[in-house]
């Protein structure tokens, strides 16, 4: 800000700043950005979202714990995001340290690095921060002179894969112990005690892990026979750790405001976390439980604040299933009042179409322009009744006719393919209810109608993930997946209105990859290490992901990919993840993949309880 | 009512680019409560229009925009609530209520002036009397100087004697720096850089752009035979 005068001296010099892409990236300065006086902090942390800058400025999580952190006296956190492969090799070439954006100083110099790991294709972008950091990749080969490297979000709930990396990982929502940890720290820094003292004392506070002190043990078959804590004193479980209190929890009233345009360039208001469904292929579903919702005169107040404090022209709501906030409607109502008049625009995702949805939509957005949403995602309602997603034909007919009533022509569908149990007539049903729902539009007399409708069917592949009930799943070969999009697109094709529907698919070898990351157990380490050191980063990149690179470094390790993808496991068998306690119990997951073997749907958590574990917490939905 | 708000580009800043300065103002009127106007529509945007795109790498000491507001504070208020929401390497230096009549920045600027120096580790590929020399052959004796100015989709043959209207070579701190005030605006806009590169090569010299600081002084209005800062000219 204008009161600091002493201009901070860069990392890069211009000759390279004016020669990479988007040199924003790595200059830091952004407004609400925090500068202090490294002479007054005891704890330096560098929080890092291991992918370009435009992706992890978007992430909320990371300005949640950066407000967090900072607003503690003795903690300056600090960012760091992948630099782009063009800076990479300046980086490399030129023997360049990493250096984070606040300070402009060498990485390794702070007390944490601290990596939140949201996507599994981000992994050998979290070995390129390390390497270009110059922090021993493993572990075990750092020292006292090295940061506290810790890793968190949705990919810590299977930590394994990346266990010889990390020093420790923090399992469950930053709000709650990161206090604890930071105290620990201070405590063992004045007494003189060493990094292996402070990661034995810190495996003791809930939620965090710390690899080194835990030992695995393989039966014959390459399945888990046990896995154990090497010291008595060190817990056998680690219990992920959720905001009781989500009003109450700390939100950033400043966020950052990048220079550049990134993804979600916008204020972001978290109105809930969880989500009741208990859709059984999604991993958000089941380990952000108990849904909790945060109180609206709160969420009013914070709109408030952080439009003023960020300028931003628009707000998102942000959750996973925004149409279960029990005062969305006065919230959106207040949103509308409060901030359109002032040129600020309002972004609703996920929300069901119905009318009041379609009433809102109308008064934000365009009509002729947007879309509307369904992911209803499986064609036949056979297969909805599998993944226990609620949402019927019937219901996304109705949806989308009161939205071509109301002018909309568009409309986008999102599926997947892959999923357990499913049959080349649950393929083939896709575009039939995609052509179900042209026909309804051009139910519409011509001259009421807005020229002819464009649905767009969007399709992936099904990556069964821990903590789901769909974790036992077994996965496809790239061919088979490629072979089931082209039932969908051969169906497409025989369908009446078939020039008013667009078929895309995602691709296959990338799932492939993703699903033995997701499900992997420690070997699988050394592979992704191979990857990194054979060239590999950004992999979450279409451009740079390279299936060869992978399955080259597989044969490399003499480990065997499909141990991880082609095998339906038992019932009985150890996962490399049981030893974390998402309260959801692995008794309620096996009865949820019972359930959708047989096709039958579970009400929600509103409607009835399950009684899936997470009671225990004591909050949100569980307690109303 | 119309405001011209001038302010100054240096440090770090000189990275973000013309497009990203525009969003960063855009957000910076709704930090400081500014009352700007906006367009009408589904997405309406302020209604504010810079004067003349600064380059990513120059620094500036004069950039100007205008804006449409409601109502206004007082200009040394309003200039203090712009500049506690400021970012390091921009200034707000004048804040001025326009005439109703007044043409918009846009559309007179007319010039602007540069100085151009070598970055501190690198040594000037000529002595100051051998720019001077170089410069009285390759601009000041010639009646015409014609070069080529690429543009995204064309060329064409450019006159610098009628679109460069001072240039000289001198020494300031004991460093060699160039002065230039150029055409500046939509029609015949004239970049500091391509007048030295034409230099250099008149005098045989190899041109890098990554050696050279580039600092824009003020942008100006033709005010009939003499040039004003756009901050004092209404047009």
């Amino acid at each position: 800000m204008q009161s600091q005068t002493r201009e901070r001296k860069l990392a890069l010099s211009e000759r390279i700043l004016l020669h990479v892409d988007k040199p924003a990236r790595y200059i830091g300065n952004e407004i609400n950005s925090v500068i202090k006086d490294p002479a007054k902090v005891a704890i330096r942390f560098v929080m890092c979202f291991p992918d370009v800058y435009e992706i992890g400025m978007s992430h909320l999580g990371i300005q949640i714990l950066y407000d967090m952190f900072n607003k503690r006296e003795d903690v300056w956190c600090e960012r760091v995001y992948s630099p782009w492969p063009d800076l990479h090799q300046i980086l490399k070439e030129q023997q360049i340290p990493l250096f984070s954006l606040e300070s402009q100083e060498p990485v390794k110099n702070a007390d944490f690095l601290g990596i939140t790991l949201q996507y599994e294709m981000c992994y050998t972008n979290v070995l390129q921060i390390l390497d270009l950091s110059r922090i021993p990749l493993l572990a075990k080969d750092r020292n006292e002179n090295h940061p506290l490297v810790i890793g968190g979000g949705p990919c810590a709930y299977n930590p394994e894969p990346l266990a010889d990396f990390f020093d420790l990982f923090y399992i469950g929502e930053g709000e709650t112990q990161y206090h604890a940890l930071f105290d620990l720290y201070q405590k063992i820094k004045i007494s003189g005690g060493s990094r292996e003292t402070f990661l034995h004392e810190a495996a003791k506070i809930p939620g965090i892990y710390v690899p080194s002190l835990y030992e695995t043990k393989y039966r014959t078959d390459g399945t888990i026979e046990s896995f154990s804590p090497l010291f008595a004193d060190i817990p056998v479980r680690i219990e992920k750790q959720a905001v009781t209190d989500l009003t109450d929890a700390v939100y950033p009233e400043k966020p950052l405001v990048p220079f550049i345009k990134v993804t979600q360039d916008r204020v972001v208001l978290e109105i809930q976390r969880g989500c009741i469904r208990g859709c059984r292929f999604c991993q958000a579903g089941m380990i952000y439980r108990p849904t909790r919702e945060k109180n609206v005169d709160r969420l009013k107040e914070l709109a408030k604040q952080m439009l003023k404090a960020t300028g931003q022209e628009e707000i998102s709501l942000s959750s996973l299933s925004s149409s279960d906030y029990s005062s969305l409607k006065e919230l959106v109502t207040f949103l509308i009042d409060e901030f359109q008049g002032k040129g600020v625009n309002i972004s609703l995702p996920s929300l069901r179409i119905d009318s009041f949805s379609l009433d809102v939509m109308e008064k934000v957005q365009d009509v002729r322009k947007s879309s509307i949403t369904f992911a209803p995602e499986a064609g036949s309602q056979r297969m909805r009744n599998v993944i226990n997603k609620g949402l019927t034909e019937e219901s996304i007919l109705e949806g989308a006719g009161l939205a071509f009533d109301s002018g909309w022509n568009k409309v986008k569908l999102y599926f997947m393919l892959g999923l357990p149990t499913e049959t080349t007539e649950d393929m083939q049903a896709i575009p039939r209810l995609a052509n179900e729902i042209a026909v309804r539009y051009y139910e519409i007399p011509k001259d009421k109608r807005n020229g002819k409708c464009q649905i767009t069917i969007s399709t992936s592949f099904f990556v069964p993930k821990p903590f789901t009930p769909f974790q036992w799943a077994k996965m496809y070969p790239p061919k088979e997946y490629i072979s089931r999009a082209k039932i969908v697109n051969d169906a497409v094709k025989e369908q009446l209105n078939r020039k008013s529907l667009k078929y895309n698919w995602h691709e296959a070898d990338v799932t492939v990859i993703e699903g033995i990351l997701a499900r992997g157990d420690r070997r699988v380490g050394a592979v992704i290490q191979k990857v990194y050191e054979t060239g590999g980063i950004f992999d979450a990149w279409t451009e740079y992901f390279s299936y060869d690179r992978w399955m080259e470094a597989f044969r490399h390790c003499g480990i065997d990919p499909d141990f991880y993808t082609m095998r339906q496991r038992d019932a009985e068998e150890i996962f490399p993840w049981d030893f974390i306690d998402a309260g959801v119990t692995k008794q309620f997951l096996r009865r949820e993949w019972d359930n959708a073997m047989n096709g039958s749907v579970t009400p929600n958590c509103r409607m009835q309880c399950q009684g899936c574990g997470i009671k225990k917490f004591g909050t949100g939905i569980c307690v109303i | 009512m119309k405001i011209r708000i001038k302010f100054r580009k240096y440090g770090m800043m000189k990275f973000i680019g013309h497009l990203d300065i525009m969003r960063y103002f855009q957000k910076a009127m709704r930090r400081a409560d500014i009352a700007i106007c906006y367009s009408a529509g589904f997405s309406p945007h302020q209604i504010m229009s810079f004067a003349a795109p600064l380059g990513v790498g120059i620094t500036s000491d004069g950039e100007y925009f205008d804006i449409e507001v409601q109502q206004t504070l007082p200009p040394a208020e309003a200039m203090r609530a712009l500049n506690d929401t400021m970012a390091d390497g921009i200034e707000v230096t004048d804040y001025v209520i326009l005439p109703d009549n007044a043409s918009n920045a846009m559309s007179i600027v007319a010039a602007a002036d540069y100085d151009i120096s070598f970055l501190e580790d690198r040594k000037p590929p000529a002595s100051l009397e051998q720019f001077q020399q170089g410069l009285d052959l390759f601009f000041h004796r010639p009646k015409e100087v014609l070069i080529t100015k690429q543009t995204k989709k064309s060329e064409r043959t450019i006159d610098l004697k009628k679109l460069v209207y001072e240039i000289r070579a001198e020494e300031i701190n004991g460093n060699i720096s160039f002065y230039m005030m150029l055409s500046t605006g939509s029609s015949d806009n004239l970049k500091p850089e391509l007048v030295l590169q034409s230099l250099f090569s008149s005098m045989e010299l190899v041109f890098d752009e990554d050696d050279l600081k580039i600092h824009r002084r003020d942008v100006y209005a033709d005010g009939g035979g003499r040039w004003i800062p756009l901050g004092e000219f209404y047009g």
